[in-house]
């Protein structure tokens, strides 16, 4: 039992939160990034708990662009869950709740990293740019997208060269 | 089964009303489509509004090839489940999303076997025709590449050890 507290103090606190659909499905893919860390996932559906057997799970309101209401109400989700949790590290694949984690992440001494959706092919999302001013490591799926102070290219969920 | 899809966000009329007069006028019963909240309901088709996660996956699992936009669940899932996939992506200018990323994306992924693309619907009726043909995508593995989560496990660590 002491073992384990002492393990989990030095095990960094991860947040890894998006919208559901294709946000999650990249953010289970980059999974393996979080092993060591006590992490907790957040997105949208209690449907998508199942995906995360072994990790714990939270549920968020979803917020889109197209509604103002379910903004409100998705940023202050966010919100307490980052009271709640005093995650040190937030990583997020998107969309609007990501961009919330990130941005009130900076109040709580979290360090933030948005990796752009790959749909971004022809340019960073529109809640990407937004978070690109709080996140502190900011990532897109396409090397040809790069800039000199981000977004950096460090791979994509798939190889999508490979399989042609 | 043919599975058609437009995801969870908003309806995709434009997408939907091509595939069930092309259901229709060919008589096919083998087609149930997912078409989103407060969508133009197919007169034809069999559907659904929305599909839990589970319920989706087993969708595009269960069908011999999936007809979607393009967004990234979509072909994600079907990419993992190795099942056939052709995609219209929604246009911007439409108000099917609020850019045209749908057609940037449907560019970049065109080159992976068994992905295939229909610009507009007159290309999709065309790509219908040939749809018993359709060749099962390439598997790929349940994870990014290498680089990409050794690259964040690190951002990760990095403070932490310091």
């Amino acid at each position: 039992m002491l073992m384990k507290e002492i393990e989990n103090e030095t095990r960094p606190r991860v947040l890894a939160i998006s919208s559901g659909g294709g946000h999650w499905i990249q953010l289970l893919r980059i999974r393996a990034a979080f092993d060591g860390c006590e992490v907790t996932y957040a997105t949208v559906d209690d449907g998508y708990a199942a995906d995360v057997e072994n990790g714990s799970f939270a549920r968020i309101p979803n917020g889109n662009l197209w509604s103002v209401w379910s903004l409100l109400r998705s940023a202050f989700g966010v919100g307490c869950l980052l009271v709640k949790l005093r995650p040190e590290v937030i990583v997020t694949t998107g969309a609007a709740p990501g961009y919330f984690a990130v941005m009130f992440g900076k109040f709580i001494g979290a360090r933030t990293v948005w990796l752009d959706s790959m749909a971004n092919a022809g340019g960073l999302s529109s809640s990407g740019r937004k978070a690109m001013r709080f996140a502190d490591l900011c990532l897109t799926q396409w090397r040809h997208l790069t800039g000199d102070n981000g977004p950096h290219f460090r791979g994509a969920v798939f190889n999508s060269s490979a399989l042609t | 089964m043919i599975f058609v899809t437009v995801g969870s966000d908003t309806p995709f009329d434009r997408l939907i009303k091509t595939i069930d007069r092309w259901a229709f006028e060919n008589s096919r019963r083998d087609v149930f489509a997912q078409i989103g909240r407060n969508a133009w309901k197919p007169q034809f088709v069999a559907y659904s509004e929305m599909l839990g996660p589970h319920d989706f996956k087993r969708h595009v699992n269960a069908a011999r090839v999936v007809v979607g936009h393009a967004g990234m669940g979509t072909i994600l899932t079907a990419l993992q489940l190795n099942t056939p996939l052709l995609v219209m992506p929604r246009r911007g200018a439409m108000g099917e999303t609020r850019n045209n990323h749908q057609v940037d994306t449907a560019r970049e992924l065109e080159c992976i076997k068994g992905v295939d693309v229909a610009l507009d619907e007159r290309s999709l009726i065309e790509k219908l025709q040939f749809i018993d043909d359709a060749k099962n995508s390439v598997s790929i593995s349940s994870h990014a590449d290498e680089s990409l989560t050794s690259s964040i496990r690190e951002f990760i660590h990095r403070h932490k050890q310091s």
